[in-house]
């Protein structure tokens, strides 16, 4: 046993990387099995796109369970009702976003992620109040209400915008693709891929670099203790809640215009998408989230070129996988 | 006494309400003329047994399954491909029974020894994702389920509604396979029924029950919970897969839709909570009432809408639009968890909530 003296700083924590390198070693191995090198690069980049995508709206769920233990299963329905907040101002400005100028095009763009933002925040603080207030610490029971909260959104999602498939056509300026040799990447996917990777770098530096963001990684790990310093740990919570449905609702715009259409029943296909991601991410840990979110894509993504019928249960094999690795997901932070 | 296992209704208005159901139930091919009610009958009873054996799950052993629908899907399919594929015979229904039964069990055999071990939120994120990924499967491997389809098949000679048993002649009712059908799905959900209330009751539930209360605590008496819970969740799956079987068999087709979806599963939870979790007799209620309100509550609500729009109500036309029952139904269940959480049963029990 070595003695620590009081002067020592803390022993390093020590660094895991191996997570990191899963994805970098799963698209190097996939070189040759793709064969062409620019089928390739298209593929992972677009693997990145969507896990970019996947990752802006799993964020907020994982940082959601890790705080306070409560797990969102309406998750999903802030992500459509973001993307259908989006069409009410893409779709009467349709004639901005289809000028082929970037800037009259972001000019509509930006309003409408910044308005879908706003709208599932706002909704965030309603259900967080109404539906989740009531039941904390009773895991059963949030389940049951967070789930009746997605029936509720998902009806209303019909009676407000009918049942119909509404179309959410990309603006021109970021349709087709940069062309470099024999290489097509889309432009919308590069963009994707910016905002994720800038949302990534905020939340870490938030995370890490704030005073806030250390609040909610001591929270995360022990919420009492928090609690006991003398720290309001709900209205904590309530902030993170909060950008977290926000972050969907940004997902849901981003994925609305991605497939070009919406619909309410995306928020039941991707609430399961995103929690596989956090699964294998592992509850409350954002790099975890964000690693996980690429390696689902990229196994949807190769596996969809490579073999099409595997991809159909490719997230549950690679899900079973992880967790036979590690049990807990790639980054266990929870001590529950 | 001894065929309720030693779990009476403990009230006497439940009682009242039991009994009507079940007489209502077994009288409803010669009170209520129609196919639609007989349809509307046979519905409540398969309900009933998948949402008793949900309730197993979810009342007593507090644990959240997202894949209750697949294994409803399991038995519906094995008895459409089976009697699809080896044609209209009593050996195809044995055949499906021998396939789908097992395939269930050893399927939530695995998922429950995967996931179990740590807690309910983690079991209920892994059934989902496995249920969804069963989903997929069933509507793309097409040359086996007939894909977005389904399958419709032909029964047994003996149960097809163009057997005649008896003559008109019996009080005016014809009594045909359609009838016979009705009944042998009938008495297979309430002997299910039963069955799952002897298992709640027996040393076996009681364990259950105690590891919903304090997991740690049932652990600590030496119990080793992480086979409980999965034992309990094989006879979950094993019983939905019967009703599935049933549900096929009543409706002579097995589709995504009519098994699969999520929203089947979203059904499920809204009747066990709305009828009492950890009853048994919650299931019956809840189904009745779920089912009788999708079936008829619509109507009303048409009428509703048609009102409002006349009377130029803003939104409200659009709200009370009969497809969409299922958002009234929603705020009901919020309201029920949050209210009374133990479902019309506990509140007609009167006893104080129970804490979980």
């Amino acid at each position: 046993m070595s003695e620590i003296a009081a002067t020592d700083t803390l022993p390093k924590p020590r660094r895991d990387i191996a997570p990191l390198l899963l994805p970098v070693v799963l698209a190097l191995l996939m070189i040759p099995l793709v064969g062409s090198a620019s089928s390739w690069v298209t593929l992972t980049v677009a693997s990145l796109a969507m896990g970019m995508m996947i990752f802006i709206m799993a964020s907020g769920l994982t940082l959601v369970f890790g705080l306070m233990d409560v797990l969102n299963f309406g998750h999903g329905a802030f992500i459509a009702i973001g993307a259908y907040v989006a069409t009410l101002v893409l779709l009467p400005l349709a004639s901005w976003a289809q000028a082929d100028s970037l800037l009259t095009n972001l000019a509509v763009l930006v309003p409408a992620a910044l308005l879908s933002m706003g709208v599932t925040g706002a909704l965030g603080l309603v259900v967080e109040r109404v539906l989740v207030l009531p039941v904390y610490g009773q895991h059963l029971k949030q389940i049951l209400m967070t789930t009746g909260g997605l029936i509720v959104a998902e009806q209303t999602m019909y009676a407000l915008f009918g049942p119909q498939i509404i179309p959410m056509p990309l603006p021109a300026a970021l349709r087709g693709s940069f062309i470099l040799g024999d290489v097509a990447i889309s432009k919308y996917r590069l963009l994707a891929l910016l905002i994720g990777l800038v949302i990534f770098v905020a939340i870490e530096l938030v995370l890490n670099r704030t005073k806030i963001g250390l609040l909610i990684r001591a929270g995360v790990e022990n919420r009492e203790m928090v609690e006991a310093l003398g720290y309001r740990i709900r209205r904590l919570f309530l902030g993170v809640f909060m950008t977290g449905s926000a972050l969907a609702g940004l997902g849901g715009v981003m994925w609305g215009l991605y497939r070009e259409q919406v619909h309410a029943s995306i928020g039941d296909e991707l609430t399961v998408l995103v929690f596989i991601v956090v699964i294998i991410g592992g509850l409350g840990s954002i790099t975890g989230c964000f690693i996980g979110a690429i390696l689902v894509a990229m196994v949807a993504n190769y596996g969809g070129f490579l073999v099409p019928k595997l991809a159909l249960v490719s997230n549950i094999l690679l899900m079973v996988a992880v967790l036979m690795w590690r049990p807990r997901g790639l980054y266990a932070v929870t001590s529950r | 006494m001894m065929i309720l296992s030693g779990d009476p209704p403990r009230s006497r208005t439940l009682s009242i309400l039991l009994v009507v159901i079940v007489l209502a139930l077994l009288a409803t091919p010669f009170i209520f003329p129609g196919a639609k009610a007989l349809n509307v009958a046979a519905k409540i009873c398969i309900f009933a047994a998948l949402v008793a054996s949900y309730d197993l799950l979810l009342g007593y052993t507090g644990s959240v399954s997202f894949a209750h629908t697949m294994f409803y899907g399991i038995g519906s399919y094995a008895i459409a491909i089976s009697l699809y594929g080896l044609g209209p015979n009593w050996a195809s229904v044995a055949v499906a029974v021998a396939a789908g039964l097992p395939l269930a069990l050893l399927l939530a055999l695995a998922i429950g020894l995967f996931s179990l071990r740590v807690e309910a939120i983690f079991f209920a994120m892994i059934t989902l994702a496995v249920a969804s990924a069963f989903l997929v499967l069933a509507s793309q491997l097409s040359w086996l389920t007939g894909g977005e389809d389904g399958r419709s098949f032909q029964l047994p000679e003996l149960l097809r509604p163009g057997t005649v048993f008896i003559g008109k002649e019996w009080f005016g009712f014809p009594i045909n396979g359609r009838i016979l059908t009705y009944y042998l799905v009938l008495s297979a959900c309430a002997l299910m029924i039963l069955a799952l209330l002897r298992v709640v009751n027996s040393p076996f539930g009681r364990v259950l029950q105690a590891i919903r209360e304090n997991r740690f605590r049932a652990e600590a008496l030496g119990y080793r919970t992480v086979f409980h819970l999965t034992y309990a969740n094989c006879i979950a799956a094993v019983i939905a897969a019967c009703a599935g079987m049933l549900n096929a068999l009543w409706l002579r087709y097995a589709g995504p839709d009519t098994s699969l979806a999520f929203s089947i599963m979203l059904d499920i939870l809204l009747m066990v909570v709305i009828g009492g979790m950890g009853t048994i007799y919650g299931a019956i209620i809840g189904a009745a009432i779920f089912i009788l309100a999708q079936n008829y509550l619509q109507a009303l609500m048409s009428i509703a809408s048609t009102a409002a729009s006349e009377a130029g109500l803003p939104l409200l036309p659009g709200l009370l639009h009969p497809d969409r029952w299922l958002l009234w139904l929603g705020l009901l269940f919020i309201a029920s968890v949050y209210f009374f959480p133990t479902g019309v049963v506990g509140r007609l029990r009167g006893k104080p909530a129970a804490k979980h």
